[in-house]
């Protein structure tokens, strides 16, 4: 009976993340794009879990992850707040292509 | 030796005072408080120098003969290396004798100018010019040194110039003036070249002791002389100190031998002093300033073209006697060119109209005759004529001065005549002071003239044999003439019938105005003829002073001047005579004196006899050759200005030439380089430095136009790019690694 190890952990991460920059790569919607990053974020928290657990005796990954979960959730709030913006001013339109005013 | 005695300095400066009080207040002064205010302080001034000089001379008398030198230091002047030139006066016997004739003749010919000049507007500039002349002359006859001589010699020449132009809205003065300044300064730049080599003959040899042989020791520049050296200040320009030196025979010996390019060195250092001489005084062939000086007023001419500035050269041999009497062949020269002059002068003076012109070549010819007398050693007879003449010499100039005023500023003795009647005191004076010049017995030029033939004809210091009696010759001839013309000059201005007046006289100085405006002449006013007066006295008993040898009374001058010549007595030779000759000499230029008188007065004498008109009417080419050499002047002028104007002009030409084409191309050569390099560097500029510029900016503006493309503002495309990049990069990894 396979047991589960550090290798599954890592595939699941990797699949995370290759399932979060499609949805980055394939969205349009700016809410779409925000799940994706949250994707990739967690992804990388679930490899730092992955290692802290399989390394044993310190806690320096787990608190890592701690801080990227934090990280997630500032980014999250200060971009729906920017998508909230964008609401506002681009005539109830939250399709990042039509928002290309930034550009050089 | 000396003594000091600090009132000296007042001398010069009176003078330079009352100078200054003119230039500066004299314009106002004269507008509020009229000519009184401006005469009296330029009159007080001399006066004040003649006073001082008359301490002086009892000072002089108080001590002994040969330590008779006051002097007074002012400052320490140019303390250069060896030359150690100090601003100070010094006052020895031949000085006191100089001041004196300067500022008593100086005093009265201010007193006599406060007539003459009465009615010119510009009273005061005259006034201080004459006080600033009086100063720069005193500076002269006092400074104790080169330097300080050659400050006064210079200005007495710009304050000679300053009164010859005097009336300068006339251009013939102005030129005058200009021309006197000129031929000055030839004359200047020689004797300053005389005094750079005396100094630099010198060199070294000014210092005393362990010093002394420095030119052995190969010290040629100034920068090696060390400072205890120049504290020593043993080195000095000061004529004593050199007369001293002058005195060491062995110094002598080495300085004579002296020579530069082959001509012996002192030889050369007593011409070039001699140039400056001549042409201060006058002499051949620097004289022709002279005459022409008469353009300015009368009182001028008196004063600086007879009686003091013109005797600067001849004081000037006589204070450097220890120089001049080195040399046979200088004393010759000094001599002959004396003579010539005497006798060159005398005759133009035949057949000049102009009264003042007449007195102007009798002035030079009477400079020759004080050459002639230091030429042949006879330092004091040629200050005793220097003397005598300013005596006569200004009573003639100022009763010229009277009788030209009298005659409403009429010049010409043709116009003349008669005047013995309505100005008998200027005639009388007039008559006295040519008996002076003359040389008739019993008055002044009869002495100083005499004791200069006899020194001449006695002299055995010239160079060929017999050339005493030469000179005895050239002397007596123009002393003849000097008789000839100066009674014609009387007979024609003072005899006969008046001849002007007809209402033709020429307005010779339209700015001077007139002095009353009757066609008959009249006396002068006072002041004028008591000076006329007081030189006519002095006239004859001026002569007292140096009574002849011959008649056993007691020569005073000669005696007083005895010490200053001491030096130089070894050098001069005089052959013995027995007194028999010195008694047929007196009584033959006696009689030389008394044909010219006579023959004057037969031609002459109350324009009765008819043929001076005949001869100047003669149609015999001889007769007309002569007369047209003589009365132009023997075209010296015109050689003059065929000559040395003309190349002068000549050569400017040349220099505009050079200018124009040499220079003036030099110039647009290279201002066409410029123009060039400039095209180029423009091309340069605008081509290389501005593309450059230009394409840096072009190409930052096309890349960014360029990269802006994939600035799209598309987040998706940012993420295609990046992760085809990771791939590209982790691609590039693989194959690499």
């Amino acid at each position: 009976m396979a047991t589960i190890g550090a290798v599954h952990f890592l595939i699941l991460a990797a699949a995370m993340f290759c399932l979060g920059l499609y949805c980055l790569m394939g969205r349009r919607n700016a809410i779409g794009l925000l799940m994706g990053i949250e994707l990739i974020v967690n992804a990388a928290n679930i490899n730092f879990a992955t290692f802290a657990h399989y390394r044993g005796g310190e806690v320096d990954g787990y608190i890592f992850s701690l801080f990227g979960i934090v990280l997630a959730a500032i980014g999250v709030t200060i971009a729906l707040a920017i998508v909230f913006a964008l609401y506002r001013n681009f005539n109830k339109n939250i399709e990042v292509d039509e928002v290309s005013i930034l550009r050089g | 030796m000396t003594t000091e005695f600090p009132l000296l300095t007042i001398i010069p400066l009176a003078p330079l005072i009352g100078a200054a009080y003119n230039a500066l207040a004299g314009y106002k002064m004269q507008k509020r408080f009229g000519h009184a205010a401006v005469h009296y302080p330029a009159i007080i001034m001399p006066a004040i120098s003649f006073l001082i000089t008359l301490m002086a001379f009892f000072k002089l008398l108080s001590l002994p003969a040969n330590e008779r030198v006051l002097i007074a230091t002012l400052w320490d002047w140019m303390p250069i290396g060896f030359l150690d030139a100090q601003f100070s006066f010094v006052m020895d016997q031949l000085t006191l004798v100089m001041c004196s004739v300067v500022t008593f003749v100086g005093t009265l010919i201010h007193i006599y100018s406060v007539g003459y000049m009465h009615e010119e507007p510009s009273y005061w500039r005259f006034f201080s010019y004459l006080n600033l002349f009086m100063f720069s002359m005193l500076v002269l006859v006092l400074g104790d040194n080169f330097v300080v001589m050659f400050v006064g010699w210079e200005g007495v020449g710009l304050c000679s110039y300053l009164l010859i132009s005097f009336w300068y809205h006339e251009k013939k003065n102005a030129v005058a003036g200009m021309k006197a300044f000129v031929v000055n300064r030839v004359g200047d730049f020689g004797f300053v070249i005389g005094l750079m080599l005396l100094f630099w003959g010198m060199q070294g040899e000014w210092v005393d002791g362990k010093f002394a042989d420095i030119e052995g020791s190969n010290l040629s520049t100034a920068s090696e002389i060390t400072h205890e050296m120049a504290a020593a200040k043993v080195a000095s320009v000061t004529f004593r100190h050199v007369a001293e030196r002058f005195e060491n025979k062995e110094f002598k010996e080495r300085f004579l031998n002296r020579k530069v390019f082959g001509i012996s060195l002192i030889t050369l250092i007593g011409i070039f002093l001699f140039v400056g001489a001549m042409g201060k005084s006058a002499q051949i062939p620097l004289y022709v300033w002279l005459p022409d000086a008469m353009a300015g007023p009368t009182p001028v001419s008196a004063l600086i073209h007879a009686a003091t500035m013109v005797t600067a050269g001849v004081y000037m041999v006589a204070r450097l006697h220890f120089i001049f009497a080195l040399d046979p062949f200088l004393m010759s020269w000094v001599t002959f060119v004396g003579a010539l002059t005497a006798l060159f002068a005398a005759s133009i003076g035949f057949f000049q109209y102009d009264i003042k012109k007449v007195l102007a070549y009798s002035t030079v010819s009477q400079l020759g005759f004080m050459f002639i007398a230091v030429g042949v050693g006879a330092y004091w007879v040629g200050i005793f004529h220097l003397m005598t003449h300013a005596f006569f010499k200004a009573c003639l100039f100022l009763g010229s001065g009277s009788v030209i005023m009298g005659c409403h500023h009429e010049q010409d003795m043709r116009k003349m005549g008669g005047l013995k009647k309505y100005m008998p005191i200027t005639a009388t004076t007039y008559l006295v002071a040519c008996w002076a010049i003359a040389g008739f017995p019993f008055a002044a030029g009869f002495y100083s003239k005499d004791e200069i033939l006899w020194k001449a004809f006695s002299s055995g210091n010239l160079l060929f044999p017999g050339g005493g009696i030469f000179i005895w010759v050239m002397g007596a001839v123009a002393a003849l003439g000097t008789a000839f013309y100066m009674y014609r000059s009387y007979y024609m201005t003072f005899t006969g019938e008046y001849r002007g007046g007809g209402g033709h006289h020429e307005d010779h100085h339209a700015d001077h105005g007139h002095y009353g405006h009757a066609h008959t002449p009249h006396e002068s006013p006072n002041n004028m003829t008591y000076v006329l007066a007081i030189l006519g006295f002095l006239s004859v008993v001026g002569g007292f002073l140096g009574l002849p040898h011959l008649w056993h009374l007691p020569n005073l001058l000669h005696h007083w001047l005895e010490p200053v010549f001491e030096g130089s007595v070894n050098y001069i030779t005089a052959a013995h005579f027995p007194h028999i000759m010195e008694w047929i000499l007196m009584g033959l230029s006696v009689f030389l004196a008394t044909a010219g008188w006579l023959v004057a007065r037969w031609l002459y004498l109350d324009n009765k006899n008819p043929l001076p008109a005949k001869i100047l009417a003669s149609k015999n080419q001889l007769v007309r050759k002569v007369h047209d050499v003589v009365s132009n002047k023997y075209y010296v002028d015109e050689l003059y200005d065929a000559t040395i104007i003309k190349g002068v002009m000549q050569f400017r030409l040349l220099c505009d030439w050079c200018d124009r084409k040499i220079v003036d191309a030099l110039v647009n050569l290279v201002g066409t380089v410029g123009k060039v390099v400039g095209f180029f560097h423009g091309r340069v500029d605008s081509g290389v430095v501005d593309g450059a510029v230009n394409g840096t900016g072009w190409m930052v503006v096309s890349g960014g136009a360029i990269l802006s493309l994939i600035q799209n503002g598309k987040i998706r495309s940012y993420i295609y790019i990046t992760v085809v990049a990771m791939f590209g990069l982790i691609l590039i990894n693989y194959i690499k690694f």
